[in-house]
C-alpha cells in the first residue's frame, strides 16, 4: 500500500510541476469563455451599419416605420418608377426602398427593394413596426366607433409578456424547472469537459506508459513493486492531476459567480428570489417585473442542489470513464515499441469517444431518443452522453444503471489490462497483433 | 545451508519453453555466474527470482523458506535493459527508486549523500538525467541497485555498455560488497569477466541447466589431463626420447627461441619424474597443467548439446 502512494505521489508531483499543467489549467477555462463570449456576441450584436433607406408610402399611415438602431428611415414625397429603383439606390445611396402600399390595411404587405439581402434582424424589426402600426390604426378605428369609456386604456391593459417556463414531471411528483437553453449548456459544456479529460489524461497514461518501457526504467520498477500496483499507482497519480486542475476550476468558477453576485446583484436574497412566485419588485432591486423574470430564470439554472448534483455526476463519471480508457491505454502503451505504434490500437478507441462526444450534441436536441439512451448506459459512450442528458432531468434508475455498468465495466477492463501490462511492458521489439494480445491474457503472471 | 535455491522451475509461453525445469542453488556469499548464450533463458529465470514474473510451475526458496512478496526489498536487480527518468533530477530519482525498495526518504537521502561522494557525482544531484553521460547514469543507476543494501544482488550483463574505467569501478565495488557477505548473482556471456570474479557458476542452453558448481571444480573436471611443457631451443632437442610412455604428443612448435609441447598424459606419471628425465637434455621454462579456460568449456558444452 505504501509503495502504491509513493508512486502516485510522483506521478502527481511530476506532473503538477510541469509548464504544461500550468497552461492548460489557465488556458481551458480562458478558451471557453472566449468561445461562450463570442456565441454571446454572435447572438446579441447590435447590427452597426449605418443605413438610410428611402420610405415611399401610399397608405394613410403616418411614418409606420422609426429609426431602428443604427438604419434611418427618409420619407420620399416623390414617387419612383419601380423601373429606376436600382439606379435611385445607387445614385442617393440608400441601403433599401421600402414602399408601403395603399393596400396595407387590407393586406398586409410591405416591399422592399435593395441591392443586397436585408439583414434579418432588420427584416424582423420592420416587421415588427409595421405591424404595430397596423394593428394600433386597426384598434383605434374601433375604438373611435364604439361609445365604450376608457377602452383605449383597458385594452393597452390586456398586454402582457408572457414567459414560458418548461416543467419536467416524474412519477413521485416532483416538478422541476427545466430551462432548457441554459441546462442544456450546462451538459454540453460538462460532456465536452469530460471528453476533454479522458482524451487528455487517459493518453498522459499512455505516454507515461510508453516511456518507462522504451527508456527501460520499468524493469528496475517492477522489481519493487507488482505491475499491477505501479499501473494503479500510476493512473490515481494521474486522475489526481486531473481532480486538481478540476477543483482550480471550480474554486475559481465559484469566485467568480459570488464577485459578480456582489457587484450586478447587490443586496439580493438569492434564496428568496428563486422561491419567489409573485415577481412584484424584490426589495433592494430597481428592476422591472419582465427582467426580474429573467434574472430568477438564471438564478434557478444555478440553484445549489442542481449544480451539486451535476458536479457530482461529473465527477463520477470523469473517474468512471478515466479508468476505464486509462486502463485500457496504459495496455496499449505497454504492448507497443514506440508511441509511433500506438496508432493502430488507438484508433477504435478515440473512434468510440469521438462518437460519443457527437451522440451528446445530439442530446440536446433530443434527450430521450433512443440512440441517447442507450449509449448513455452503454459504458464506453456513457461518461459523456449521459452527463449531457442528466440537466434535462431522467429518472434516476437510468444514472443508477450506467453507473453500476460503468463500475462492471472499469473493474473488468483494469483487470484485463493488467494482464496485458504486466506481459507488455517486458516485451521488446516484437510487432504485437491482436491475436498476440490475446494470447498475454493466458500468460500467468 | 543454501542461501537461495529455485527448484524445478518451469516457464512456458506460447511459443516457445523458457525454462524446462530448471534447479539452481546458490551458496551465501558467492558470486554466482549465471552462464548461456542469448536467448537461453536467463533473463526468465532472473525474472522469476525477482518477482516480476511468475513460473507455470517449481519452488524459490530464500533462506530455507518459499520466497515471499516482502523479500524484493532485500533484493537488488539491476537488468540489462536499464534506464532512468530523463525528465526527473538524478537525486530526486534515486530518492524515488530507493523508497519503493522500502527506505525511508532520510534514510535514502543520506546514504545516496554518501554514494554520491563516493563516485564523485555530488554535482549531479539536482541535474536531469537527460543531461547525464552514459557513464554517469550508468553510475547512478549501479547506486540505486545496491542502496538498500540488499543480501543479494543480482546484475543482468553488468558490463555491457560501460566503459573500461567504470568496469573497474564496477568489479572493484562487486568485491567490496562481497567482503560484506552479500551474495551475487552474475548473469553473462562475458566469460573472462566470469573467471576473473565468479566462485560458482551455472549454465544454461536452451532452456536447461546443463551444469552447475564452484568454477575450479568445473575446470578442473573439463581439464583432460593435458600439459604444457616449454623449453628453451635446443637443435638437438627432441621430445619424443625423453617424456616416456606415459606421456604422448598432441603438439609442438617452436617459437620465439622456445620449444612449446602440448602433452596428453595417458597414464599417471608425478611431474618431478617427468622433468627428471627431461633436464638433463634442455633447459626447462615452464611446465603446467593445462586448465580449460570457461570460454572453452562453454563452447564444447553448448556446441555438444
Amino acid at each position: 500500500m505504501n509503495k502504491i502512494s509513493i508512486i502516485i505521489s510522483r506521478e502527481f508531483t511530476t506532473r503538477v510541476r510541469k509548464k504544461s499543467f500550468l497552461i492548460v489549467t489557465i488556458f481551458v477555462p480562458i478558451l471557453f469563455a472566449i468561445f461562450y463570449l463570442f456565441l454571446m456576441w454572435m447572438l446579441f450584436k447590435e447590427d452597426n451599419q449605418k443605413r438610410t433607406i428611402a420610405v415611399i408610402n401610399e397608405s394613410t399611415l403616418e411614418k409606420p416605420i422609426e429609426q431602428i438602431n443604427n438604419t434611418n428611415f427618409v420619407y420620399l414625397e416623390q414617387d419612383v418608377n419601380e423601373s429606376e429603383y436600382a439606379t435611385f439606390l445607387k445614385e442617393h445611396n440608400y441601403y433599401a426602398i421600402t414602399r408601403i402600399p395603399q393596400s396595407v390595411m387590407q393586406h398586409a404587405e410591405v416591399y422592399m427593394y435593395s441591392l443586397a439581402p436585408i439583414p434579418l434582424e432588420l427584416k424582423n424589426e420592420i416587421t415588427i413596426q409595421v405591424q404595430r402600426q397596423v394593428e394600433e390604426k386597426k384598434r383605434s378605428d374601433i375604438i373611435a366607433q364604439s361609445n365604450i369609456p376608457d377602452l383605449d386604456k383597458k385594452l393597452r391593459a390586456t398586454r402582457t409578456p408572457v414567459l414560458v417556463r418548461t416543467l419536467v414531471v416524474s412519477e413521485s411528483g416532483d416538478s422541476k424547472e427545466s430551462s432548457s437553453e441554459i441546462t442544456s449548456l450546462f451538459g454540453l459544456v460538462g460532456g465536452l469537459i469530460i471528453y476533454i479529460f479522458i482524451f487528455m489524461y487517459s493518453s498522459q497514461v499512455m505516454k507515461g506508459v510508453v516511456e518507462e518501457k522504451t527508456n527501460r526504467i520499468i524493469e528496475v520498477l517492477v522489481s519493487s513493486v507488482k505491475p499491477f500496483q505501479f499501473l494503479l499507482g500510476k493512473i490515481i497519480g494521474v486522475a489526481a492531476v486531473g481532480l486538481l486542475q478540476f477543483l482550480i476550476w471550480i474554486g475559481v468558477g465559484a469566485i467568480i459567480i459570488t464577485v459578480s453576485k456582489l457587484v450586478l446583484l447587490p443586496g439580493v436574497d438569492l434564496a428568496a428570489l428563486r422561491g419567489a412566485t409573485d415577481l412584484t419588485p424584490v426589495q433592494g432591486i430597481n428592476m422591472q417585473p419582465e427582467q426580474l423574470a429573467i434574472v430568477q430564470y438564471v438564478v434557478k439554472t444555478i440553484e445549489p442542489s442542481f449544480i451539486l448534483e451535476f458536479m457530482g455526476a461529473f465527477l463520477f463519471y470523469f473517474i468512471g470513464g478515466y479508468l476505464l480508457y486509462a486502463s485500457l491505454f496504459a495496455a496499449i502503451g505497454a504492448a507497443v515499441d514506440s508511441e509511433t505504434d500506438t496508432q493502430q490500437f488507438m484508433t477504435p478507441l478515440s473512434i468510440i469517444l469521438i462518437v460519443s462526444l457527437y451522440i451528446g450534441i445530439s442530446a440536446m436536441k433530443n434527450p430521450e431518443s433512443s440512440l441517447v439512451f442507450w449509449s448513455s448506459l452503454i459504458p464506453f459512450t456513457s461518461p459523456v452522453v449521459m452527463l449531457t442528458r442528466i440537466p434535462f432531468g431522467i429518472p434516476t434508475w437510468e444514472i443508477i444503471l450506467s453507473m453500476v455498468l460503468l463500475v462492471l465495466a472499469f473493474l473488468f477492463f483494469t483487470w484485463l489490462s493488467g494482464k496485458i501490462y504486466r506481459v507488455g511492458i517486458l516485451m521488446y521489439g516484437k510487432k504485437v497483433t491482436w491475436k498476440e494480445l490475446y494470447k498475454w491474457l493466458k500468460y500467468k503472471g | 545451508m543454501s542461501f537461495f535455491k529455485a527448484l524445478h522451475i518451469v516457464k512456458r509461453y506460447a511459443n516457445h519453453t523458457a525454462l524446462d525445469d530448471v534447479s539452481i542453488e546458490i551458496p551465501e556469499g558467492s558470486i554466482y555466474g549465471l552462464l548461456g548464450p542469448n536467448g537461453a533463458g536467463k533473463t526468465s529465470l532472473i525474472r522469476i527470482i525477482n518477482q516480476i514474473t511468475a513460473p507455470d510451475s517449481g519452488e524459490l526458496i530464500f533462506h530455507s523458506r518459499p520466497l515471499q512478496r516482502a523479500d524484493v526489498n532485500r533484493i537488488g536487480y539491476l537488468p540489462e535493459e536499464r534506464g532512468l527518468y530523463k525528465k526527473m533530477k538524478v537525486g530526486e530519482q534515486a530518492v524515488y527508486l530507493a523508497r519503493l525498495k522500502g527506505l525511508s526518504k532520510q534514510d535514502a537521502v543520506a546514504r545516496l549523500k554518501m554514494w554520491f561522494e563516493k563516485f564523485e557525482i555530488s554535482s549531479w544531484w539536482n541535474r536531469k538525467v537527460e543531461e547525464l553521460s552514459k557513464g554517469m547514469a550508468q553510475k547512478v543507476q549501479f547506486i540505486t541497485t545496491v542502496l538498500h543494501e540488499p543480501e543479494l544482488l543480482i546484475f543482468d550483463e553488468p558490463f555491457s555498455g560501460f566503459d573500461p574505467i567504470n568496469v573497474e569501478l564496477l568489479k572493484r565495488e562487486i568485491w567490496e560488497l562481497r567482503q560484506k557477505g552479500t551474495t551475487i548473482i552474475f548473469s553473462t556471456h562475458n566469460m573472462s569477466s566470469v573467471e576473473e570474479i565468479c566462485s560458482h557458476i551455472a549454465l544454461i542452453n536452451k532452456s536447461h541447466k546443463i551444469i552447475e558448481g564452484p568454477i575450479n571444480q568445473i575446470r578442473e573436471k573439463y581439464a583432460n589431463n593435458t600439459y604444457q611443457l616449454s623449453c628453451r631451443y635446443n637443435p638437438q632437442f627432441k621430445a619424443e626420447e625423453f617424456i616416456g610412455d606415459e606421456f604422448k604428443i598432441l603438439s609442438q612448435r617452436i617459437e620465439d627461441n622456445r620449444h612449446d609441447i602440448i602433452l596428453q598424459q595417458t597414464n599417471y606419471c608425478p611431474a618431478n619424474t617427468l622433468l627428471s628425465r627431461i633436464m638433463p637434455a634442455v633447459d626447462i621454462i615452464s611446465y603446467q597443467k593445462i586448465i580449460p579456460s570457461m570460454n572453452d568449456i562453454f563452447i564444447r558444452l553448448v556446441q555438444e548439446q
